[in-house]
């Protein structure tokens, strides 16, 4: 059974915008599927559609086999959202809006406290639990978004940018967190604008641009799609002029750093075995751009292209 | 778990949610009122109602107090679901209860008890006060607290719908200072319409207001101006359609989703 099913799905908002022009996605169960897109292309869209925070205009939703128009409690029991905006009282207790979600999802307040000390000490926030929630710190605050959509054990997390403005320790423990879950059973659809993140934790993948899904594939099949790879390389010994290179061709960006690109046919062995022919010592080398973000600007890039012709 | 008890769960998570959001800040929403109503007692029970004498065969203080009372449980429920709902539009957290498999019907009704807790304890509060003022004999219990409660569910629903269209804080004041507050003076709290001119009383009949609080004096003291049934009709009248009207708004997501 698919854990979510999305079929032809529009939307049209009340002042004549077409968020969405016939979306069809498909995410299986078990999967860690990442949903990717500029701004305004509408991933929320999509994603409030899913979670009944907006109204559809036309289309077919179905998660875990609950149609959206005649089982929309069925749906919304097999959901967690962990939206991209804090919504959450600012004014209440940690520990009680955690419970009183569960209990919106039926869950008897003693059970609720179960789980929800269960999730708290999860996320490393069960100490705080009787402070109020505008107190915490913006990445407690999303960890506390995270513990609030676990409560119920839904089947299908949906992460919208989890962790937008978190320092980097405490992204990578998320990233950690999200992958446990995913192993434990849950399916994730995560939308980040890091796509290292998407990269490393996602196995499939859907780009969206301007309303309509541009690629909806494998992780690793769109990522051999990428056919050039641009690396930085930090060299030993400054450069007074460049080299030329049978097949590269090096750019320099500063003294002892360049950057050249390797195509898909050719191999970095290669492009070492030339710099040793000039005598270019090598001290590390890294990728000038993730290989996802470079696929997702070339392809947003070519749509961008399409419409103005 | 079956559906029904689910259902119960989240109405008492929303009610109790409702309950300790006011209880906490009783300073702002429990006491208020009841110094109000000591001034009311003081002012135009004491000091003017001695010279105004007798009204409808009862001292001038004895007469106003089933109006005061009411009045403080109209405004009560009403603000306590209007300021509650639209706060959680305006910090989001209402997507909390979108998103969750509750049915609309049980959202308003706890959002309605939580009106009608905060009007009833308001209104117990009010009562209390008024025993130093008045010695007045309920004359009929079941009067008394079947239009004390139907006042407080209509006035819940009033603030609710005031609430989804709200956009701004000044919205969730502009019906109770513009709209509330005259038809409740207006509404006979300190006057039996029977001393305003024949016209004015036939304009007076067109205020629901006038209708509960002559149904709980009733309750109170045996005295109305209004026949109870027409009185009870109306109060029903109203809650049936208002109630209606609520869960149009949230079925259609209006004011609260995209």
């Amino acid at each position: 059974m698919n854990a979510l099913n999305i079929r032809d799905l529009r939307k049209v908002y009340k002042n004549g915008f077409e968020a969405l022009k016939g979306v069809d996605i498909t995410v299986q169960q078990g999967d860690f599927f990442a949903l990717l897109g500029p701004n305004g292309a509408g991933k929320s869209t999509a994603i409030g559609i899913i979670s009944s925070l907006v109204n559809k205009t036309s289309g077919h939703v179905e998660v875990f086999g609950h149609d959206l128009d005649n089982d929309p409690e069925g749906v919304k029991s097999c959901i967690g959202l962990v939206p991209q905006e804090f919504n959450f009282n600012m004014w209440e207790p940690i520990g009680e809006i955690v419970v009183n979600q569960a209990g919106f999802y039926g869950i008897p307040r003693k059970e609720a406290w179960r789980r929800a000390e269960a999730s708290l000490r999860q996320l490393d926030l069960w100490d705080k639990r009787q402070q109020m929630s505008r107190t915490l710190s913006g990445g407690m605050k999303r960890r506390l978004m995270i513990a609030r959509a676990l409560v119920h054990r839904p089947k299908l997390l949906i992460l919208d940018e989890p962790t937008a403005g978190v320092d980097i320790e405490i992204r990578r423990s998320m990233w950690e967190f999200m992958s446990e879950l995913n192993r434990q059973g849950t399916t994730i659809i995560l939308t980040t604008h890091y796509l290292e993140e998407a990269e490393s934790l996602c196995r499939n993948i859907a780009i969206i641009n301007q309303g309509r899904i541009v690629e909806h594939s494998r992780m690793d099949r769109l990522l051999h799609q990428l056919h050039t790879e641009t690396f930085v390389l930090n060299l030993r010994d400054p450069l007074n002029e460049l080299p030329s290179l049978q097949g590269f061709e090096l750019k320099r960006l500063d003294g002892q750093r360049v950057e050249v690109a390797v195509n898909s046919e050719q191999s970095i062995n290669q492009l070492f075995e030339q710099l040793s022919l000039h005598e270019i010592g090598v001290t590390s080398l890294r990728n000038k751009q993730n290989r996802l973000e470079q696929l997702f600007m070339n392809m947003v890039e070519s749509a961008r292209n399409g419409a103005a012709q | 778990m079956t559906r029904y008890s689910r259902y119960l769960t989240a109405f008492q998570t929303i009610f109790t949610k409702e309950l300790l959001r006011f209880t906490r800040i009783w300073l702002q929403t429990i006491l208020p009122p009841v110094i109000t109503t000591v001034l009311y007692y003081i002012i135009f029970g004491n000091l003017i109602g001695s010279r105004i004498g007798e009204m409808d065969g009862f001292s001038y203080i004895d007469f106003i107090v089933p109006g005061l009372i009411l009045m403080a449980v109209i405004t009560n429920s009403y603000s306590n679901v209007v300021s509650s709902f639209f706060s959680s539009k305006f910090q989001r957290h209402v997507e909390e209860l979108i998103i969750s498999p509750v049915p609309n019907w049980v959202i308003l009704a706890g959002y309605v008890a939580g009106g009608v807790a905060r009007g009833v304890m308001v209104g117990i509060a009010v009562t209390s006060v008024s025993l130093f003022f008045t010695d007045i004999q309920v004359q009929s219990y079941g009067w008394t607290l079947t239009v004390f409660i139907l006042t407080a569910i209509l006035f819940s629903l009033a603030g609710f719908i005031n609430a989804v269209y709200a956009n701004s804080f000044d919205d969730i004041s502009i019906v109770p200072t513009f709209i509330l507050t005259p038809l409740t003076y207006l509404g006979g709290v300190f006057y039996s319409i029977s001393m305003l001119p024949e016209f004015w009383q036939q304009v007076s009949l067109a205020n629901p207001i006038l209708y509960m609080v002559n149904a709980f004096r009733y309750g109170l003291l045996g005295v109305s101006d209004i026949p109870m049934g027409v009185a009870l009709g109306i109060v029903v009248l109203f809650i049936v359609a208002l109630t209606g009207f609520s869960l149009y708004l949230l079925n259609r997501g209006i004011g609260i989703k995209n």
